[in-house]
């Protein structure tokens, strides 16, 4: 009945061929799409503030909300203000996966933040990054972050492995929850479009569940890249102020 | 029992993690209309979105899991 493999859309192809000794570093499908992304956002953000007005425009209003989005509602009321100096990071990060969720919805398109890969990279360069701020701010006492205030201290040897534990586990927790979100969800659409063609008449059906899980998908994408987002703040918080 | 039967046996299995997530979800909405109905200023709805993603995202290992069973291997 599935006459097409659910997971051939996540296929990446070479489309510039390009090997350097024996490494294989071909513009693929994935690269383009990640090109298009950058573009797009850099583009949009340089266009629309070109001719900044006091009065901002229509165009100059939707970069202002996009970043006084970022600055206050995820740097400011989850990391404190002492964290602006990283919004420039938050809100790459946060613009360049909502693009990319975003463009992966467009038909016969890629979504490269379905790639294991592709989140486990820019979950590792937040949690190395948040590392390597924490212990330039705080030295040795950053450690202090793996032992809870307030307990007592036989508690505290079952307590600090499992904080320990639980902070390193962050970059594989981070990167598995977007990936898994975009594939399960592209996955389900193919699905679904499957039953359309195999029930005949009666696909009208599986159509409109498949209609609205597009709206699902939408809801998803935001959602991810948004939740991606307030957890790396929230990690520099915790980096920051130690608890 | 052959590989095939046995993977489509797996696949089933590894979708009952979604029963934690409805569980989740549902737990999530059902406190924020508590939470609405008793206090109708309360800003939570973003910190419920955050929740949702958070409970939707613990099932959706268990279906991953389901596809990587079914078309993976």
């Amino acid at each position: 009945m599935a006459t097409e493999n659910p997971l051939h859309q996540f296929t990446i192809e070479r489309l510039i061929p390009i090997h350097i000794g024996g490494i294989d570093a071909s513009y693929t499908n994935s690269a383009l799409l990640m090109s298009v992304a950058v573009v797009l956002i850099t583009g949009f953000v340089l266009l629309s503030t070109r001719n900044a007005a006091l009065v901002p425009g229509r165009w100059q209003s939707v970069s202002e909300m996009l970043y006084e989005f970022v600055a206050h509602n995820l740097i400011d009321s989850n990391a404190g203000h002492d964290a602006r100096p990283y919004l420039p990071f938050v809100f790459s990060l946060f613009t360049f996966i909502l693009l990319g969720n975003l463009l992966g919805l467009v038909p016969y398109s890629f979504t490269f933040t379905s790639h294991i890969i592709v989140t486990f990279a820019l979950a590792a360069v937040v949690f190395v990054g948040v590392t390597i701020i924490g212990i330039a701010k705080h030295g040795f006492r950053f450690l202090s972050l793996f032992v809870p205030h307030g307990v007592p201290p036989v508690l505290l040897l079952l307590l600090v492995p499992i904080e320990v534990l639980s902070y390193f586990i962050r970059p594989f927790t981070l990167s598995i929850r977007l990936f898994a979100n975009m594939m399960a969800g592209h996955t389900m659409l193919v699905i679904f479009a499957g039953f359309v063609t195999a029930l005949g008449l009666a696909g009208v059906l599986p159509l409109a569940v498949d209609v609205a899980l597009v709206l699902l998908e939408v809801l998803v994408a935001v959602l991810q890249a948004y939740v991606f987002a307030i957890l790396t703040c929230l990690y520099l918080a915790d980096a920051l102020h130690l608890h | 029992m052959d590989v095939a039967s046995a993977k489509m046996i797996g696949a089933g299995l590894a979708c009952i993690a979604l029963v934690g997530a409805g569980i989740g979800i549902g737990n999530v909405f059902a406190a924020l209309i508590n939470s609405l109905a008793r206090n109708p200023a309360a800003q939570v709805t973003p910190f419920a979105f955050l929740g949702f993603a958070l409970a939707e995202a613990t099932g959706l290992f268990g279906l991953a899991i389901a596809f990587l069973i079914l078309f993976v291997f």
